[in-house]
């Protein structure tokens, strides 16, 4: 039996039926088209298929649809369209830090929320923040320069403004 | 004007990534699409008595259970041989377990419903009895006399087997100063591409024609693949591989699943989507390795390497991989043994053992991981014995650089490499003396690091050697069909794909320089049969070599097209013409001509103004092959440091040095970005991957929470330098990168791991080198010390 789900996705609000155990990112993906979110184990290991809900990166393989109802969602089409991690994509882009771009939704969602919550980290806590991400093209050291790259940039930013 | 070729362009094709818009096989949906499930036997070995769907039919959403007597019927079996490996043997395959099933997870039935969760939900319905018997899961014990059948339509357990032998091999051993010797174990593990196995078949009975979106590396074999086993037409058949996520030579074997989805949307004439989920790739996708070699390594009183014995036992799975077989990586493994050394004598001994597990097959690296890691353990022990240091052992004993073109005592031919500049450069980059001053304090804290390294070949840009006159239909060659626009624009079309290496950014830089324009105007397709045309596309490091150098002499028969017609327009001699910047120029005096935009507007909307005979087609096609050596070689050298706890067998890799020469590097860039995934993809297999089975032939870690991956935080970074020694058998000089990395990854890794255990006389020989390996070995180096 399908419930009626509203939420808000990339900042438009939608209202669509679902069956009960549908996950969010079956939802997103097969519903709504947004299929920059990825499935690469459905069952929270390899961090594919994090989008934010209410701003904190969340599994939505492991999420249900039915859960993000009243929720703010934001897929990588959202995060791109907003323009918030252009820095963070362009830096991706210049240091070849993904291949096959399996990984890199996923991975532009735990830096964006990393450097939110500590915007200089170290090499070794970037490497930590990134435990949940598996990337088997990249060997990883691009994706954390990458990163090492856009957190100095925007800290000399901030200074800057200062 | 700058040359494009040696520049680090960026990937203009990984910005849609980067904003969510990759265009994956699994993001695919048709009209009319169903979604196939597959019921798998949960047995590795057995009797199929009775499949039971009636339940499953009434299951919502359920279209169709599809059994073997329906399904087999459509499709030709497949049998994985090779006609130059002589003797081998494989029997038969089809879609589905006809009588007998051979492995668990091996497809016994296929659902077909209107959601992938409906047709999960009837999967769990249908009722498979089995009778189950004993499985054969050890290799050894599968070549025992009297060993039950893994599979009964084998003659016998040996898929194959095979001996490599010097005259003179005994003779080197029996005068030897020293001989060292050991045995390894290299786990089985899997190829874990992020983006799993992804099909959707689209048949139309309207036209005859089959659509297959297929997440693949190798379309064009593909096409040949489903025209041949499905009896259609090869020009009605259609392959497109669109974005990929990740292969690394898992996805160009055939797999009984797709050739299901095909076959179930020809029986129901509509497209047929099967995707992986996590678990069945674990039990469906190749595994790779598994190989027990025993080695043994001559030597003279110098430390000077005489001959090599070595004898490898790969058990593959209950068939050999089609089309390439499962054989291939052992015949690998026993020729490149010893392969960067001047060694005389060789002796070298294959068996290939069949079992009731998940077939084996060619997974980035073929068999240069197993070969790379037994001969440089045995040098690390030819060390210890003539009292060298590691880098004084291989200086002795490496191919002077000077000394080519030279053949291996397992008749490889190296046209030329560069190991002793590789030895020198990763000396310089690694500092091994301050690398044992800091060794020696640290010990004495009870901190026990240790440093490895391991030199290596890698084979790049095969041609018809390989494959092709074994009677496979894999191509050689490679083709690109090269225009220029009506607005002066140039387009490629051409047959090596892309799966994130960045194919089409090399592509487009050779090619621009060809035709004197910046990359950005040169767009290039790939991924198509219809629009691309055929070729062998994207393994064993072709791309760059082979791809790069059709690109480049397909561009310069467009050039020669361009500058009659320009020569023609400006009434000059085309032989004193150029094309720089977008423009003919005039060689003399370096002044631009005319455009290329106005040669194509010239050539396109008035050819009626060109002098009469003038060839105004701005489209050249080209086929390439490599010939001159069989393939070419590429070389380098790694290093690996780490620390070990000794208390809790915890690893940590704190750097990896690489030093590779590809030839000519088109993109520095992308080289050390392969260079790096390579890596660890060794370092993975040499620390944690693998897929473990218990005694029932039941695969015990088949999930990505039981089955360790390489993640960010435990791999180093990785300090990388090169040579560049390109071949002269084309005219690019490209060789290939994509494998060097895991290549020589886990070599050195274990060159280090017991280089941190040499003060208890521990060893490992096994891979992954696990903790509790670790706290193994160190316990048996300590009861044979307390006990000896
Ligand atoms: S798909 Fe959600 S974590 Fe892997
Ligand atoms: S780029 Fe392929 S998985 Fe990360």
């Amino acid at each position: 039996m399908k419930v009626l789900l509203s939420t808000t996705v990339n900042g438009e609000q939608v209202q669509e039926a679902v069956l009960p155990r549908t996950s969010l990112a079956d939802f997103l993906r097969e519903d709504l088209g947004l299929t920059g979110t990825h499935l690469g184990c459905e069952m929270g290991a390899c961090g594919a298929c994090l989008v934010l809900m209410d701003g904190v990166p969340v599994h939505a393989c492991l999420v249900l649809a039915v859960q993000a109802e009243g929720s703010t969602i934001e897929t990588i089409e959202g995060l791109n369209e907003t323009g918030a991690a252009a820095d963070l994509q362009a830096h991706f882009h210049d240091r070849n830090a993904l291949q096959c771009g399996f990984c890199t939704n996923g991975m532009l969602m735990s830096a964006q929320a990393l450097l939110e919550a500590n915007p200089v980290p170290t090499r070794d806590e970037i490497r930590d923040a990134l435990s949940g991400n598996y990337c088997r093209c990249t060997g990883y050291e691009a994706i954390v320069d990458a990163i090492d790259t856009t957190a100095r940039d925007r800290a000399a930013r901030t200074e800057a403004a200062k | 004007m700058t040359l494009h070729i040696g520049q680090s362009q960026r990937r203009e094709n990984a910005r849609r990534h980067l904003a969510g818009r990759g265009r994956f096989v699994s993001d695919l949906a048709l009209p009319r699409m169903l979604h196939a499930v597959f019921v798998r036997s949960p047995m590795a070995k057995g009797r199929l008595v009775e499949i039971d769907t009636s339940e499953a039919e009434q299951s919502p959403g359920v279209v169709r259970i599809l059994t073997a007597a329906e399904l087999n019927a459509r499709c030709k079996p497949w049998v994985g041989t090779l006609d130059h490996f002589a003797g081998m043997q494989s029997p038969p395959m089809s879609i589905l377990a006809e009588e007998e099933v051979l492995w668990t997870g091996q497809p016994v039935a296929m659902i077909i419903a209107k959601s992938r969760a409906e047709a999960e939900d009837a999967a769990d319905l249908v009722m498979v009895d089995i009778e189950d018997s004993e499985p054969v899961t050890d290799g050894a014990a599968a070549l025992q006399d009297g060993a039950p059948l893994a599979n009964s339509g084998a003659r016998d357990n040996l898929c194959y087997e095979a001996l490599l032998e010097t005259p003179a091999v005994n003779e080197a051993f029996a005068d030897a100063a020293h001989v060292v010797e050991a045995s390894f174990t290299f786990g089985r593990h899997t190829a874990v591409t992020l983006e799993p196995r992804a099909v959707i078949a689209d048949f139309d009975p309207s036209s005859g024609a089959l659509t297959v979106h297929h997440g693949t590396q190798t379309p064009y074999q593909f096409q040949d693949v489903y025209a041949r086993h499905f009896g259609l037409p090869e020009g009605k058949v259609r392959v497109i591989a669109p974005d990929v996520g990740g292969s690394f030579g898992m996805k160009l074997h055939v797999y009984n699943e797709e050739m299901g989805a095909v076959a179930a949307s020809m029986i129901l004439e509509r497209p047929v989507r099967y995707v992986a989920d996590r678990l069945e790739s674990f039990l469906s996708d190749i595994h790779a390795r598994d190989h027990i070699v025993k080695g043994r390594m001559a030597l003279d009183a110098e430390g000077k390497i005489l001959a090599m014995d070595v004898d490898d036992l790969a058990p593959v799975g209950a068939v050999s991989a089609y089309p390439r077989t499962s054989a291939a990586e052992g015949n690998q493994v026993i020729r490149l043994m010893g392969a960067p050394y001047n060694m005389p004598d060789y002796r070298g001994r294959l068996q290939v053992a069949f079992q009731n597990k998940v077939q084996t097959s060619q997974y980035r690296a073929v068999g240069h991981p197993i070969a790379c890691a037994v001969t440089e353990a045995l040098v690390e022990r030819a060390a210890e014995v003539t009292g060298l240091d590691p880098f004084e052992i291989r200086a002795r004993n490496l191919i002077a650089d000077d000394a080519y073109p030279h053949v291996s005592a397992t008749g490889y031919q190296f046209e030329k490499l560069s190991h002793q500049a590789s030895l020198a450069k990763l000396r310089e980059m690694m500092d091994p003396d301050a690398l044992r001053a800091d060794q020696a304090r640290l010990r004495e804290q009870g901190i026990y690091r240790g440093f490895g390294i391991a030199s290596f070949v890698e084979i790049t840009n095969p041609g018809a050697a390989f494959y092709g006159v074994g009677g496979a239909r894999i191509s050689a060659q490679d083709g690109a069909v090269v225009r220029m626009t009506p607005s002066g624009d140039i387009h490629c079309a051409i047959s090596v794909t892309e799966q994130g290496q960045g194919t089409e950014t090399i592509i487009a830089q050779v090619v621009a320089d060809q035709l004197g324009v910046s990359p950005e105007r040169v767009s290039v397709t790939t991924g198509d049969t219809a629009t691309t045309p055929s070729g062998g596309a994207t393994w064993a490091c072709r791309g760059a070599g082979i791809g790069g150098e059709t690109a480049l002499r397909a561009g310069r028969k467009l050039r020669e097209r361009i500058l009659t017609l320009a020569g023609a327009l400006l009434q000059a001699d085309p032989a004193t013409l150029r094309l720089e910047d977008g423009a003919v120029v005039d060689v003399a005096t370096g002044e631009a001509r005319i455009t290329l935009e106005e040669i194509g507007r010239v050539a396109t909307y008035r050819p009626d103004t060109l002098p009469d005979g003038v060839d105004h087609s701005l489209t050249v096609a080209h086929h390439f092959a490599p010939s001159g050596y069989p393939f070419d070689f590429t070389n380098g050298i790694q290093g690996s440091l780490v620390e070990v706890d000794v208390e809790t067998g915890i690893v940590r890799i704190l750097k990896h040095w690489v030093v590779e020469d590809c030839g000519r590097i088109i993109n520095p860039l992308l080289v050390d970005e392969q260079i790096r995934g390579g890596v660890v993809q060794g370092l993975g297999p040499a620390f944690f991957e693998e897929c473990q089975y218990d005694a029932d032939g039941q695969l015990t870690n088949g999930s990505l929470a039981d089955y360790l991956v390489p993640m960010a935080c435990e791999m180093p970074d990785i300090e990388i330098a090169h040579i560049e020694t390109p071949t002269e058998d084309t005219i690019l000089g490209a060789k290939g990168v994509g494998e060097a990395g895991t290549a020589a990854a886990g070599a050195a890794a274990m060159n280090a791991v017991n280089d941190a255990l040499r003060p208890f006389g521990a060893r490992l020989t096994q891979t992954p080198m696990t903790p509790l390996r670790i706290l193994d070995a160190l316990d048996a180096a300590r009861k044979q010390r307390t006990d000896p």
